[in-house]
């Protein structure tokens, strides 16, 4: 036995375990587990009591609106949003990113909630949710509030989300328009935490302008980043690696926090080449897009 | 001392039960209480791949799972690999034999069971997609390669057998 000892309780509804969040003093939510469960084993947490969502069905699985929004439940799983073919049709870049999250064993469990609350700032699912502007909704037992995913994090590793409340569903609008993507990262070892990762969605008019585009980072910053001044760079221009380069240049501006392995400014000349490279790749990909 | 909890569930097909505190993990309720020593504990917190186990049918880490959630799971752990008690080796186990899979054998439960469940989903997978795969579990000794070579190996005969 690792953790502390703990109270142990496993809901069947969403009403339940909001009912027991908001009684139940100094609880956790045990999603997957592949980030508390690591954190209770090393009792960097010691919670007196755990909530176990994983039998709630209310807020599992992926629904495709008639308005063209995606809400995937906060207790999916990863794998389940990488083998759904209607989901990676409107949203390939999901299944490019989610190679890199964690392992084959761990997505297998680990829910697209879990990552968006531990907010891990090198992981890939909220750098994808900013490049998407996803909305998070957000539940207690007398309340329910919606939260842009660009208002979501409040400091390093910080939700905007209090203790008696539940990340219910995260809503994605997928991009109409025809455009290229791509997802690059950079780890010291498949799986591993990313040094860097770049994610860009990238669409041309007939001129082959750019006529919009989002680029998000992870892993450089105090968590995910929308590069919305490269953004603005780009649009409207031609793409070229020259244009690529000065874009790139933003993320000199950015804070990047040293750790253990790497220098914040080595962090920083990894994204920058990542960018790079990633905004030639959707680039690439919207021109075969269109031929396709 | 916490709450206990009756648990019931299926691992290898025998029904097993016990009781058991929240913070026991699956890993040790599998070695401790069912001993079921095939399951290696390594890093304790996810990252090894050791005491990778089958839990519904995937894959997943056994020491970042607490037994109390596997109630009414059924767990396939090494020991039940083989088919015919044991008689007859899993063709991973086959191949990890064929190809020097392994040195100490600590890594090897995880490798095998997370290559196991993997070849169910993917029957034709290339080397990369191989590395791809290990790369969530931990050899100290081999470098990889004869665990690799098992991996395709083990995916061309599941195809023959299928054929």
């Amino acid at each position: 036995m690792k953790p502390t000892a703990f109270e142990y309780h496993r809901p069947s509804s969403l009403n339940e375990a909001l009912e027991m969040l908001s009684s139940l003093d100094d609880a956790k939510l045990l999603a997957g587990g592949q980030s508390l469960g690591p954190m209770l084993n090393f009792r960097y947490v010691m919670p007196e009591n755990v909530i176990d969502i994983n039998r709630v069905p209310e807020i599992k699985g992926i629904h495709f609106e008639s308005n063209g929004a995606v809400r995937i439940g906060a207790m999916t799983r990863q794998y389940e949003i990488e083998k759904d073919e209607q989901f990676n049709q409107q949203l390939p870049i999901f299944r490019e990113a989610l190679r890199w999250v964690g392992h084959y064993a761990t997505r297998n469990r680990g829910t697209l909630g879990g990552s968006l609350t531990h907010l891990d700032p090198a992981a890939e699912l909220p750098g994808l949710c900013a490049l998407l502007d996803a909305e998070l909704v957000i539940k207690s037992q007398n309340n329910e509030r919606t939260v842009s995913i660009h208002d979501w994090a409040v400091s390093f590793m910080q939700a905007n989300i209090e203790e008696n409340e539940l990340l219910s569903e995260i809503i994605i609008h997928p991009w109409t328009v025809s455009h290229g993507f791509s997802f690059l990262e950079m780890s010291r070892r498949h799986g591993d935490f990313a040094i860097a990762g770049v994610a860009c969605l990238l669409s041309l008019d007939d001129k082959d302008c750019i006529s919009k585009t989002a680029v998000s980072l992870i892993g450089v910053a105090n968590g995910a980043v929308r590069l919305k001044n490269a953004e603005s760079l780009l649009l409207g221009e031609r793409f070229s690696m020259d244009l690529a380069e000065s874009a790139a240049q933003v993320i000199d501006g950015l804070d990047a926090p040293a750790d253990a392995h790497h220098s914040g400014d080595f962090r920083k000349r990894t994204a920058k080449t990542l960018f790079k490279r990633a905004l030639k790749q959707a680039y690439d990909n919207a021109i075969e897009g269109r031929t396709r | 001392m916490s709450t206990k909890h009756s648990i019931a569930l299926t691992i290898n097909g025998q029904r097993y039960s016990g009781d058991v505190e929240a913070r026991l993990t699956l890993a040790d309720f599998l070695r401790h209480h069912c001993d079921l020593t095939g399951t290696h504990v390594g890093c304790e917190h996810g990252v090894c791949g050791a005491c990778t186990v089958h839990v519904d049918g995937r894959a997943a880490r056994s020491c970042t799972m607490y037994a109390v959630q596997a109630d009414g799971s059924e767990i396939k752990t090494v020991e039940g690999l083989a088919s015919d008690e044991g008689n007859s080796l899993h063709p991973v186990q086959e191949a990890f034999r064929e190809f020097n899979g392994l040195q100490c054998g600590f890594c090897t439960p995880g490798m095998q069971m997370t290559i196991a469940a993997y070849l169910e989903e993917n029957p034709n997978p290339s080397e990369q997609e191989i590395r791809e795969l290990i790369s969530g579990n931990i050899c100290r000794c081999t470098g990889y390669q004869g665990i690799v070579k098992a991996g395709l190996r083990a995916a061309e005969r599941l195809r023959e057998e299928q054929s």
